[in-house]
């Protein structure tokens, strides 16, 4: 087994704030291994994104509480020094996010901004970074690069920017791409072609990748792996087959159950979770799903359950026993489908 | 854009015309009093009077009259373009009087703004940088006194505390810098630069302040700590850039409404600028000042106005005008 490109270990990120304490993560362990793709998925407020912007960095010590570690290629990330991890951030790790309008600065040229980028960490002409910058927007499928270059990013389309975006987080040749939500703010058709381009360029730069999302649909064609996250934990860990074909979660069971599919039969409507998603100042005793769960029973309104191994790497936190879940799987989950 | 320049210059002139022919309305064909009586001498009689009358060229047809100014103004008159007429108090050229005392009112307006932008600016991105500590609460606090206290208030304050008590700053009154130096023109201008600005940095200070702390909340901020820029970079190419143009805005219209005129600091300290004209002028039913200054500051206001729109053009790519 090589060694994972990234592990991170027992994070907690806590946010102090006037009403309480936020705990955003609590207690997430996973690792990444070189060239594999992750997706990350779950509700709003299940922490995935707090998890990434800790790893980049982007949250620190001076806003929450943060435990446990962060080991990228063995180097604990949380315990550098802060101008170590802005050389890291965005030519090691670099991430996108949901929404390219707002995440390009209006006022300065799209090249200009890529070449910003490769300037912070390459010793290279102003000249030499905006040609290694149409190149970028060439290598992400942008046609007419040298003009695009020097427009502004309220002359792009959505997914053009959205292309933009990854062609400035790969600019450097980034070891790991965290991408936040890359689709959610595009249309369904440009959806497809951005996840694409992920796919394609991630062979090419030899990069691992992390999709983030709250869509499974998102991630069904295109991650190796998958861990499903719920208020600030992980639930469910497994590889694409595993969460797809024998998700041993109910809150998994409830995200599957909530997918439309082309090829169903019945009139059923779709299945919501019931419920919202906690507080995460205040969150249920024991299992966060438990008020939410159809299956609960005694122990879980007060044991918070471990991720425990399934099958290989397959793992899920819950307390139902193995029996019970794939009895469930079958009888009720498996047969909707 | 240029034909938008000439639709806005054009409107620049209508706005023009508009203002002075209300002013004209309001002082010459409203009021009861009679210019030529007051400044026919002690005791005119009624020859001498009508004499003024006609001097003052106040005899002719009201249409006459305000069209005779219009033309004036564009076409010049014997004293020169633009031309400004004759003062009914002094019997002399307007021109030079009101090009010496907008002299002196500019000099007042841009010493006080570069003192209220260096001095609102930075306090207002440090606050912003800091928000909540004590540095924020003081500048804040700062910040409400200059905004809430007027200058006929803070400005004889200063004059009895620092000058008189202290003697540390020289009286009122304007010493050009040509016949004394620049050492007494500029401790001269001292208190009334720092009492005018004072009101503007601490609206600058609230407005960057407000503003920066927006924009650093923006995702582009956070793509650019993604980059790995310095946080000095984040602040000040990223941050800055995009607050700061509304605060260019906002510079441009006051400095544009100062230029017409700081009537109260002018008067305070004793400033002959053309704000204490446009006062005296209206006590002394100077008709053709008043319509001068009137235009001069309703030029510099519109005027102020475009080149505004226009610098943001520049500043906003996402702004065009077709």
């Amino acid at each position: 087994m090589p060694e994972p490109l990234l592990e991170v270990r027992d994070l907690k990120v806590h946010f102090p704030t006037e009403d309480g304490l936020v705990k955003a993560v609590d207690g997430v362990s996973f690792t990444l291994q070189p060239g594999e793709t992750l997706g990350v998925v779950g509700e709003s407020g299940s922490g995935k994104s707090v998890t990434f912007l800790t790893v980049m960095g982007l949250v620190t010590a001076d806003q929450a509480v943060i435990e446990g570690e962060v080991l990228f290629r063995g180097q604990d990330l949380l315990k550098l020094p802060k101008d170590e991890m802005r050389n890291i951030r965005g030519s090691k790790i670099s991430m996108i996010f949901q929404d390219p309008m707002t995440s390009l600065h209006p006022f300065y040229k799209v090249g200009y901004q890529i070449a910003e980028a490769i300037r912070t960490h390459k010793d290279v002409s102003k000249r030499e970074a905006h040609d290694q910058a149409v190149e970028m927007l060439r290598k992400v499928g942008i046609p007419k690069p040298e003009e695009r270059a020097n427009q502004y990013p309220h002359e792009f389309s959505g997914g053009m920017r959205q292309r933009a975006m990854i062609g400035m987080a790969l600019s450097l040749n980034p070891d790991m791409l965290v991408a936040d939500e890359p689709t959610t703010a595009l249309d369904v058709t440009v959806q497809a072609q951005i996840l694409d381009l992920i796919d394609r360029l991630k062979d090419e730069f030899n990069a691992s990748v992390v999709v983030i999302t709250h869509d499974l649909g998102v991630v069904a064609e295109h991650c190796d792996d998958i861990q499903v996250m719920y208020a600030g934990k992980v639930v469910e860990f497994g590889d694409r087959r595993d969460i797809y074909y024998g998700p041993h979660h109910p809150y998994t069971w409830g995200l599957l159950g909530s997918i439309s599919r082309l090829d169903s039969t019945s009139k059923e409507r779709l299945q919501p979770i019931k419920g919202l998603p906690p507080s995460l100042i205040f969150v249920p005793p024991g299992c966060a799903f438990h008020p939410r769960c159809p299956y609960t029973f005694d122990r879980c309104r007060t044991e918070v359950p471990q991720l425990l191994p399934v099958d290989g790497h397959h793992a899920s936190a819950c307390h139902l026993s193995l029996a019970d879940k794939e009895r469930i799987l079958h009888e009720q989950v498996m047969v909707r489908r | 854009m240029g034909r938008y320049i000439v639709r806005r210059l054009l409107w620049v002139v209508f706005v023009l015309l508009i203002t002075t022919l209300i002013t004209f309305l309001i002082f010459f064909v409203l009021p009861a009093t009679d210019p030529a009586t007051n400044l026919a001498g002690r005791q005119p009689t009624k020859e001498l009077v009508a004499e003024v009358r006609h001097q003052f060229g106040l005899d002719k047809p009201l249409v006459v009259q305000i069209g005779l100014f219009y033309k004036r103004v564009f076409m010049g008159d014997e004293y020169g373009w633009p031309g400004l007429g004759f003062s009914f108090v002094t019997r002399s050229a307007l021109r030079p009087i009101i090009i010496q005392r907008l002299a002196v009112t500019m000099q007042l307006a841009l010493g006080a703004a570069v003192m209220w932008l260096l001095l609102g600016i930075p306090i207002g991105i440090l606050s912003a940088l800091r928000p909540k500590s004590i540095f924020d609460r003081l500048a804040m606090g700062f910040a409400l006194i200059g905004v809430s206290a007027p200058v006929f208030f803070l400005g004889p304050l200063f004059l009895y505390i620092f000058w008189y008590k202290l003697r540390w700053a020289p009286g009122s009154g304007y010493y050009s810098i040509g016949q004394f130096g620049i050492g007494t023109w500029a401790s001269h201008f001292l208190m009334p630069w720092i009492v005018l600005a004072l009101l503007y940095a601490a609206f600058y200070a609230r407005m960057t302040r407000a503003n920066l702390i927006e924009t650093m909340g923006q995702d582009y901020i956070r793509t650019a700590r993604a980059k790995g820029l310095s946080e000095r970079r984040v602040v000040f190419k990223h941050g800055l850039r995009g607050s700061l143009t509304p605060v260019v805005t906002m510079f441009g219209l006051d400095l544009g409404g100062l230029l017409g005129g700081a009537i109260i600091t002018e008067s305070v300290f004793n400033l002959p600028g053309i704000g204490q004209y446009a006062l005296k002028s209206v006590y002394a039913w100077d008709l053709y000042a008043i319509l001068d200054v009137t235009l001069i500051a309703g030029f510099f206001i519109t005027f102020a106005n475009l080149v505004v729109d226009i610098v943001y053009a520049f500043l906003d790519p996402r702004v065009r005008y077709s």
